[in-house]
């Protein structure tokens, strides 16, 4: 964990070129009543563009919302991107479409959950305390 | 975690410097020591205000201003632009969402440009406890400008004006009628009233009732100077009240969406930087500045030692007599600190 206080930052972004971000909001809604500090990005972002805001924020944890199907571009280029600065503690989180035949390379890559429609919020927010303390 | 080299935060490393930022937020023992050793390297950079309600395109301005300074006209040399962004905490849950960097994709990419978001955790004056020393850091790691973004902010966290050399006042087209304008607070502390939304219908009247505000002639400004019951009796009560301060406030237009307007707000903000240190009020405001996050400081330290001092047992039992309501709040305080009150 990057911050010795303990509260856990964490950057929500929408990478990739689908715009339906309500999943996204509804995460950071339920991550800000959890006591944690959510910066959000908005639509449309680059794997550069969300590596570089989560060096700035020196967060704890991406979260990444992607929809569109391209999560096996996007999320590999986003890890590769945050090592590449140096952020090798952050955590990687995935949300959206994502078929199970796709979870085992994605964990291999270092994605530490992966969550589809109907997670409840509950299960992430425990999920992202337990690696937080974790490290 | 891995130690942060204060050479690779002054060389403005990105990750020394975030990793600086976390330390000096969270308010550690290693972020303090840090400060220290970067406090010589500080009152360089020209520190930029941006305060207005919410909605008045605050981040957006942002965006465009720091743009500008990224990409200046002819001749002017691009400057170094960090941006600290403060959203409010809740409450409740303590957590936050911090949505300006939405407004600022146009600096994505630019290595010149550093924005960092931070939560107001309690604090109530439209920053957070953390944002002069957060400010600091990116003054000794060498950024040129610091743009600070407040909380939308209503009428009365006027904070930004101890932080920043030149604060920005943001108003929109629509948000209240010119007695707005009389009351005391967020628009006595600008140095530069900007009218943002200047497409929208009703800018006019905005514009004209700021420039009727201003217009009003001053009663007595030595008195309000000196005003004993000034909450800020650091600040001179006006900042534009101080002894030789001539400055003419003036009020703007932007569309902060097209950046229209943008290049004369920064032509403004320069005119003040220049007036500020032709003027010898750019010290003067420095001093100010330095005295009041002393005094927050030593308010802290203060309250730690002396909770630490009486200890919780004792501190409890005082607080279980006043909840029996066997003595009175201010009896409770004669309790805890003998002596006589002053």
């Amino acid at each position: 964990m990057s911050t010795s206080s303990d509260k856990i930052k964490v950057l929500i972004g929408k990478p990739g070129l689908d715009g339906h971000d309500r999943g996204a909001k509804v995460v950071a809604r339920a991550l800000r009543d959890a006591g944690m500090e959510v910066i959000y990005t908005g639509l449309r972002q680059t794997p550069e563009m969300i590596a570089e805001a989560a060096l700035q924020e020196d967060v704890d944890v991406v979260g990444l919302s992607i929809l569109s199907g391209a999560h096996m571009a996007l999320a590999p280029r986003v890890i590769e991107l945050l090592r590449e600065q140096g952020l090798t503690d952050v955590k990687l989180f995935l949300g959206g479409i994502i078929p199970d035949q796709d979870v085992p390379a994605l964990k291999d890559l270092g994605v530490s959950g992966i969550y589809g429609p109907g997670t409840s919020t509950k299960a992430i927010i425990e999920d992202i305390r337990t690696v937080c303390q974790k490290s | 975690m891995p130690e942060i080299l204060i050479e690779d935060v002054l060389a403005g490393d990105p990750l020394a410097v975030s990793r600086v930022l976390t330390q000096v937020e969270d308010g550690t023992l290693q972020g303090r020591k840090l400060l220290h050793q970067l406090f010589p390297h500080t009152g360089k950079a020209h520190l930029i205000g941006i305060t207005g309600a919410p909605g008045t395109g605050k981040s957006t301005l942002v965006n465009q201003l720091a743009h500008h300074y990224r990409h200046p006209p002819e001749g002017e040399p691009p400057r170094q632009v960090a941006v600290l962004a403060v959203d409010p905490s809740s409450p409740f849950s303590g957590g936050a969402v911090l949505g300006d960097r939405i407004r600022m994709q146009d600096l994505a990419g630019d290595p010149g440009v550093f924005i960092r978001s931070t939560a107001s955790r309690g604090s109530l004056g439209g920053l957070s406890a953390a944002a002069a020393g957060m400010a600091e850091v990116f003054d000794a790691a060498g950024f040129q400008v610091v743009i600070i973004e407040t909380v939308g902010a209503g009428q009365a966290e006027v904070d930004i004006a101890r932080l920043a050399h030149t604060t920005v006042v943001l108003d929109a087209p629509g948000l209240g009628d010119d007695i707005q304008t009389i009351k005391a607070g967020i628009l006595e502390i600008a140095d530069i009233l900007v009218v943002n939304k200047a497409d929208r219908p009703g800018a006019e009247n905005a514009v004209r009732a700021l420039k009727n505000m201003l217009e009003l002639p001053e009663v007595n400004p030595q008195e309000r100077r000196h005003h004993q019951n000034s909450p800020f009796p650091d600040l001179p009560a006006d900042p534009h009240q101080a002894a030789g301060d001539s400055w003419q406030i003036p009020v703007l237009t932007t569309t902060a969406t097209t950046g229209e307007g943008i290049p004369r707000l920064a032509e403004s903000i320069q005119d003040h930087h220049a007036y500020l240190v032709e003027s010898d009020l750019w010290s003067f405001r420095e001093q100010n500045r330095l005295k009041s996050e002393l005094d927050a400081l030593l308010e802290n330290e203060l309250v730690s030692r002396w909770k630490a001092e009486v200890g919780e047992d004792r501190y409890q039992e005082v607080i279980e007599q006043l909840f029996t309501r066997q003595i009175s709040p201010r009896q409770a305080v004669q309790e805890l600190i003998p002596g006589e009150p002053r």
